[in-house]
């Protein structure tokens, strides 16, 4: 049976094109890609790794350093005459796709993008914004936003409280963003009104904590109403490339379940070659190829500013989370009884996706920016 | 490569293909000679196919100038521009997406040279014979025989094929036979191009479960083809067979289109003009499926992509198994949306239509005509094998038909 081509495709083609992000990679960001996973596979030792994950402290402060220092990873978002690298959202999504399959503890969502992001948005004419953007940028110093993990873009922030709670990466940072009523502050954690209580993590590679910070701790940054708009830049990028982080994820669970059903026997067989397991991994072969689409969709509308971002990154956000976990699910399902020990990295990459997927705000809520962005609106109550 | 004939103007070979500068030229030139305005529209694609820019991609003297396939937007942007009339790819669509990559393989230059200029200004348009009532996802099982003729080295074809599109508009098929019966099924097919007139072709109408039919059993009993219309060597079809289907899918695979543009478009508009029929459960699965469409979009947008960069990837196999799901999903929801207008179907009269139109009609038709997406050009089960085997590497299933004479396979 054959199918016909509907419509003029070269029509639609020309018109799509004018205004198509640009969903490949370049050249520069390959390399970039090909000097992150090399660092990473170095330093990689998954039993070292999850004996540091166990001990609740698990990142690795050597591959901090090459990462944000000789690779200049943490600056890639940051203007060059603030000390970064003037690089853009797009590069950042590839550190995350490489920092996301090998489920790497590093502060860099949180302060190389939301804190980062979060920063730029503020007057960077004021010497002590400029300042905290330049150590960043080097990864000599290290800040996160104190909201709870799961904000989403454009949620309503929380103003003046004591405690926030599920703060990500706190235990790592030297420096917290806090949003009070009436603006936006630094504060030091070594600052002794400050508290930073670790939690008990799902994902034990990305720490989480309860902050509490006195009324008169901190360095105010922005007023109430930048301080928002500033938030919510640093939240809208924090989704959009949490979305690459997940394809990462999902991309390594596929290659990893793939290549493990090759080499395990069963029934005389490799249990890759069974029917029912073959067309799972090819169903999610599916889907990370379009998450892939998703993701390099929305970190390409955060590089170039354009209108439409926060539908990328909504739709990006609503997709991508609910690939990774179905890949690490499948992962571990696939992998069977291997998959369910804690010897075995899968249950890792599980935690992560699990963990990122409430990450920025759920699919269920990034479906509502959809909805108000493109008018499908709620029934009216009855 | 032969001297080109009919195409004073192409490109000599071993000459450097023209850029697009040229090309823009080029197109200009042939507007400029040929205005579309007091032309004749078949004249024009005679005048646009010898100038070698009907596909630039092809060789000098077959409608092309050996140039970057990337390069053929430059022309047709000159060309629309200009008013200037198409082919209407639409009609012709085996012939350009199918029958003419496999001809430029592996046909000889004098069948080329028969066969592209008409199958591309759409003088003559092709169908193609392949599935056969008992070979549909296993196609190398067809039965349809070709018994050589000794006196005259003819061709003699007998068989039946089925869900032939345009079989009753076609000038020529391209078909594949069985030569040999003693051979395990993949090893004895041979290709040929199939005159559609002779006496021997009897095409039927297939209705099907929208009460149209857009496609033709077509019965073949001693029809006579010469041995010139063969395409490979006798016993070498299958491989040419998979040329014609490797294109088959880029091109259902290839399709960008804009924010909306596909089976979501008139789902999304009927909820935004009926706000009468929304309800929750509705509303949290067409936000769903239409985050769903706009990744699948963007997923053909960046396959698109590769494929101008000259990095084609095998993401197009997933790209209609995607659309088959979206297509019976988005179809469906919207019949149930529409309450009482979706127990109501348009027409159930028995029509030939032209052509296809995926998300056209009403909604009824939409979901009923999807249901054929993930079963038409390769089954949604086939494609998860050739993904899982051919891209992921996966073994392969045990097989106990691949060396066994087709005569003693079970059927």
């Amino acid at each position: 049976m054959t199918t016909e081509q509907t419509a003029s495709a070269a029509e639609t083609e020309r018109t799509a094109a004018e205004t198509a992000p640009d969903l490949l990679y370049g050249a520069a960001e390959e390399d970039l890609r090909a000097a992150v996973r090399a660092l990473l596979a170095d330093r990689a030792d998954p039993a070292a790794a999850l004996a540091r994950a166990e001990s609740g402290d698990p990142y690795d402060a050597g591959l901090w350093d090459r990462l944000a220092g000789s690779i200049g990873a943490a600056g890639l978002l940051v203007p060059e005459e603030l000390g970064g690298q003037g690089a853009s959202a797009r590069e950042a999504a590839v550190v995350l796709e490489e920092l996301g399959r090998a489920v790497t503890p590093a502060p860099y969502l949180t302060s190389s993008v939301v804190a980062t992001q979060t920063l730029l948005g503020c007057d960077t004419g004021e010497p002590d914004v400029a300042g905290l953007v330049t150590a960043l940028a080097t990864g000599t110093r290290v800040a996160v936003l104190a909201l709870p993990l799961t904000t989403a873009p454009g949620d309503p922030l929380p103003g003046t409280t004591d405690t926030v709670t599920s703060v990500a990466d706190a235990a790592r940072a030297d420096v917290l963003l806090l949003v009070r009523d009436d603006g936006l502050y630094a504060v030091e954690t070594g600052d002794p009104a400050v508290t930073v209580a670790p939690l008990t993590p799902l994902d034990l590679t990305r720490p989480l904590a309860a902050v509490t910070a006195g009324p008169a701790a901190g360095l105010r940054l922005a007023d109430a109403a930048t301080a928002r708009t500033a938030v919510r830049r640093g939240l809208l990028s924090g989704a959009g490339l949490l979305a690459s982080e997940q394809l990462g994820i999902a991309e390594w669970c596929l290659e990893e379940t793939v290549r493990y059903t090759k080499e395990r026997h069963q029934f005389n067989r490799p249990v890759g070659s069974f029917q029912a397991l073959k067309h799972r991994m090819a169903q999610l072969w599916v889907e990370v190829v379009s998450a892939r689409a998703a993701a390099r969709g929305a970190a390409d509308a955060l590089a170039t500013g354009r209108q439409d971002a926060p539908l990328a990154v909504a739709v990006a956000g609503a997709y991508c989370g609910r690939v990774a976990v179905h890949a690490a699910e499948e992962c571990v399902q696939l992998h069977g009884g291997i998959g369910m020990t804690w010897e075995h990295p899968a249950h890792l990459a599980l935690k992560r996706a699990k963990a990122d997927e409430a990450a920025f705000g759920t699919a269920g809520r990034h479906k509502d920016t959809v909805a108000a962005l493109v008018d499908l609106p709620a029934p009216a109550p009855r | 490569m032969a001297p080109t004939t009919g195409a004073p103007e192409a490109t000599p070979p071993g000459a450097t293909p023209p850029d697009a500068v040229q090309l823009r030229e080029r197109t200009r030139r042939l507007l400029a000679e040929h205005p579309p305005a007091t032309t004749a529209p078949a004249d024009f694609l005679d005048a646009r196919f010898d100038a070698g820019l009907a596909w630039v991609h092809f060789p000098a003297g077959l409608g092309g100038l050996d140039a970057p396939r990337a390069l053929q937007p430059v022309v047709d942007a000159e060309l629309d521009a200009a008013a200037a009339p198409g082919n209407d790819p639409r009609r012709i669509g085996i012939g350009l997406g199918m029958a003419a990559p496999t001809l430029l393989r592996y046909g000889t230059r004098e069948q080329q040279e028969r066969f592209l200029k008409p199958l591309w200004t759409g003088r003559e348009v092709w169908c193609q014979l392949f599935s056969e009532p008992g070979a549909g996802s296993d196609l190398a099982a067809l039965a349809t025989r070709a018994v050589r003729d000794e006196g005259t080295g003819d061709w003699i074809v007998s068989g039946q094929k089925v869900w032939t599109s345009s079989a009753h508009l076609a000038r020529w098929a391209i078909l594949i036979a069985r030569t040999d019966p003693g051979l395990p099924k993949h090893r004895g097919i041979t290709y040929f191009v199939c005159d559609m007139t002779d006496p021997g072709v009897d095409v039927r109408p297939l209705r099907q479960i929208t009460g149209e039919a857009e496609f033709n059993e077509v019965f073949l009993t001693d029809v006579r083809i010469p041995d010139a219309h063969r395409l490979g060597d006798v016993g070498e079809g299958w491989g040419v067979a998979r040329t014609t289907l490797m294109n088959e899918r880029v091109s259902i695979g290839g399709a960008r289109l804009p924010r909306e543009g596909g089976m979501i478009g008139p789902a999304a508009a009927t909820w935004r003009e009926r706000p009468e029929l929304r309800t929750h459960d509705l509303h949290r699965r067409l936000l769903d499926l239409w985050v769903e469409s706009e990744v699948a979009r963007l997923t053909g947008e960046r396959l698109g992509q590769q494929l101008v960069a000259g990095h084609p990837g095998p993401e197009g196999s997933g790209m209609k198994l995607t659309f088959a799901r979206l297509n019976q999903a988005v179809s469906g929801l919207e019949v149930e949306l529409l309450g009482d207008e979706g127990l109501l179907y348009s027409d159930w009269t028995m029509r030939r239509p032209d052509h296809v139109d995926f998300t056209g009609r009403d909604a009824g038709y939409r979901y009923l005509r999807s249901k054929g997406n993930s079963i038409e050009g390769g089954t949604s089960e086939v494609l998860l094998n050739i993904i899982a085997e051919r891209v992921l590497g996966l073994p392969p299933e045990p097989r106990d038909d691949k060396d066994v004479a087709w005569k003693d396979l079970a059927r």
